[in-house]
């Protein structure tokens, strides 16, 4: 069965005096992997629960394909859940928690038996069907979780934060595993996480929701390099987006807003600048992180702190003044009162005009171990 | 250094110890041993008689009487105070105005001394102007003395057990349904099972632990408790509503047969070890420890 198309309109919901979502309206195409991205309480597990009718919301609708389902109950959205903490019923057995569904459903034992099979051996559970799920590893009781939400065919399918009790590794793997299984049954996923990894390296669509609000629906590819706002910018990326006052840059800096016609505030992401031989943007170096294949440089520019990354491989120990090269597209501007993205046409001469260099697109080290003796050492525009 | 932690750990289980063993173990071996001996009476000390108290046992139709009444009266009162506490466990578990109200209610009577108890209830049975007397007149009914006659002595008194036990069960069972966690019943929502499957797909099977030890405790108590029957009955009409426990009392203290008194208890005591052990052997099986 294919995926079904979700979408809320207005959805509002508060516990008491706490309002955790906030005229919340979207859209989730048919077939689609949908994450719900958001730092712990901005009220995506509670979106999650009001789409599988486990909470109703206060005001606004929720529609599964053409369906108002509202005020359905949980067993009639015809939708599977996978539980952060799996809800495997401890008593019963793989096989049994799996089939639990289809049981309640009255379906004939034959058909049962062959979709346990089947979905036992696409999730590689079949040796363990007779186990007691306080017998398995955590990587398999995950399974079987899974395992439960897709042997009914369900159009849609909700996870939330499946993979956070698993290691890091397993964790890599399952993502894998989660995404390629969405694929091949083409069910519509909706995702919690608030790990911004998982959320960009699975999701077609992710969803970011702060506050109870969303700050921005996008693909995880626009998410990155076209944050909506500062929160979005600095939530989406390791380590976080820089984010200047514009008066860090002097003169030029006011200029700028003058061009924009309001206060702003600069985003620049620490892998987008790369050191360069001449720059006008000039940062004061005061320390660096080695993290292995990176090395993260902090430093001030005018008074606002900034973290620079580069190649690691190469890099000379003391450099006290580093001038810094910037794509215009890497150069994101933000209203300091509304956090609004600003777009401004003439970013690109400016940037020329000031005398900042454009960085190579893709390149945020310097390629080449550096040679002694060379004037202008950081390589930029070469390729890998 | 080890031999001092040797002592000390003695002197630790000390206290407890000496408590213990005085006040169970020496009285246990010895009410064993007062079996096999006869009463002594007056100038006519103590002898043994090997098996005559259990060969007497045997043939008192009283006991045999007692044994039975008890039986019922845990047939009776066990799968309908455990039922109960499970309705009442489910019932102040979910949210609702003034729950802890009401299950500081069904508490109560667990609080209450049981000679409180049967003095209240003694009110309610009173025959002509009890509240049970008073609800039928009003319903057109004629007098009743519940207490007074041999068919309804032992039920009314299961009243009083069931009434007192069930608050004090339903402590176990709501600490169990506290222990499920929410997501168990939302996933089997999820999957479509209503409440009543729920009920005995998830939440019953993972309860048995505690009706595994509600029950054990609740055959104890069914033989244990007994208090109510001094001020209700005591124990007739015709030893219709006696006990175990009651006539070992009565044949001890009230009529001093002190070594026949000793062979009972050790037969009370052989048969509740019996069915204890039979409990946990044959709902092990069907527990689901966590």
């Amino acid at each position: 069965m294919s995926g079904r198309s979700i979408s809320l309109h207005g959805v509002c919901k508060s516990w008491g005096e706490n309002q955790v979502l906030k005229d919340i309206s979207l859209e989730i195409p048919e077939g689609s992997f949908t994450a719900l991205l958001g730092p712990s309480g901005c009220g995506k597990s509670t979106l999650l629960r009001i789409i599988a009718g486990l909470e109703s919301a206060n005001s606004g609708q929720v529609h599964i394909g053409e369906a108002d389902m509202t005020a359905a109950p949980p067993d009639q959205r015809n939708l599977s859940m996978v539980f952060q903490s799996y809800a495997l019923f401890p008593h019963l057995n793989v096989g049994d928690n799996i089939t639990f569904g289809l049981r309640t459903r009255r379906v004939p034992k034959a058909e049962r038996a062959a979709k346990l099979e089947a979905t036992a051996d696409l999730l590689g559970l079949s040796p363990y069907l007779d186990r007691k799920p306080a017998e398995l590893s955590g990587g398999q009781q995950q399974r079987v979780a899974l395992a439960r939400a897709v042997i009914a065919d369900r159009p849609v399918c909700l996870m939330d934060e499946p993979l956070s009790n698993l290691d890091a590794k397993l964790r890599q793997t399952m993502r894998t595993e989660l995404r390629s299984l969405q694929r091949q049954l083409g069910f519509t996923m909706v995702y919690v996480t608030h790990d911004q990894v998982e959320a960009i390296t699975m999701a077609d669509q992710v969803v970011l929701l702060n506050e109870g609000r969303i700050e921005q629906v996008a693909a995880p590819r626009d998410l990155y390099e076209c944050p909506a706002s500062p929160f979005v910018a600095r939530f989406i990326g390791t380590p976080p987006m820089n984010i200047l006052p514009a008066m860090a840059l002097g003169p030029k800096g006011a200029e700028l807003e003058r061009l924009a016609g309001c206060g702003l505030l600069i985003g620049i992401r620490p892998e987008a600048l790369s050191p360069c031989g001449h720059s006008s943007l000039r940062m004061r170096l005061v320390a660096h992180e080695y993290l292995g294949a990176d090395l993260l440089l902090q430093g001030d520019l005018g008074a606002a702190p900034l973290v620079v990354r580069v190649h690691s491989q190469g890099w000379p120990e003391a450099t006290a003044d580093l001038p810094l090269a910037v794509r215009p597209d890497d150069f994101h501007l933000f209203d300091a009162t509304s956090g609004q993205r600003v777009h401004l046409a003439s970013l690109a001469s400016f940037l020329t005009d000031w005398g900042v260099p454009a960085a190579a697109a893709g390149h945020h080290a310097p390629a080449t171990p550096l040679q002694p003796g060379v004037d202008a050492p950081f390589i930029t525009q070469k390729d890998h | 250094m080890s031999r001092r932690h040797w002592i000390q750990a003695w002197l630790l289980l000390l206290p407890a110890m000496v408590f213990l063993i005085a006040f169970t173990h020496v009285p246990a071996v010895t009410t064993i041993w007062n079996s096999f001996f006869s009463t002594p009476r007056g100038r006519r000390p103590s002898v043994f008689v090997g098996l005559d108290n259990y060969e007497r046992l045997v043939a008192d139709p009283v006991f045999w009487k007692v044994l039975g009444n008890n039986l019922w009266f845990a047939l009776g009162t066990i799968p309908i105070s455990i039922l109960l506490a499970i309705v009442m466990a489910l019932f102040v578990n979910r949210q609702f105005r003034a729950r802890g109200l009401v299950r500081m209610a069904y508490f109560t009577p667990t609080v209450l001394p049981l000679i409180a108890v049967a003095n209240i209830w003694l009110f309610f049975y009173t025959p002509g102007f009890g509240l049970i007397d008073q609800i039928l007149g009003w319903l057109g009914f004629g007098q009743t003395n519940l207490l007074g006659s041999p068919d309804t002595a032992l039920p009314a008194l299961m009243a009083v057990t069931i009434w007192k036990e069930a608050g004090f069960f339903m402590i176990f069972y709501l600490a169990a349904l506290q222990s499920i966690p929410p997501s168990l019943t939302e996933a089997a929502r999820i999957e479509g099972a209503g409440s009543w499957r729920i009920f005995w797909q998830i939440t019953f099977p993972l309860m048995m632990p505690t009706t595994l030890f509600v029950s054990v405790n609740a055959v104890i108590n069914s033989f244990r408790m007994v208090d109510h029957i001094f001020i209700l009955t005591g124990g007739g009409p015709d030893n219709a509503s006696s006990l175990l426990l009651y006539y070992i009392y009565e044949t001890s203290f009230r009529y001093w047969d002190t070594s026949y008194g000793a062979t009972l208890t050790v037969v009370m005591i052989a048969l509740l070890c019996l069915i204890a052990i039979g409990q946990v052997f044959f709902l092990d099986r069907k527990v689901h420890y966590k």
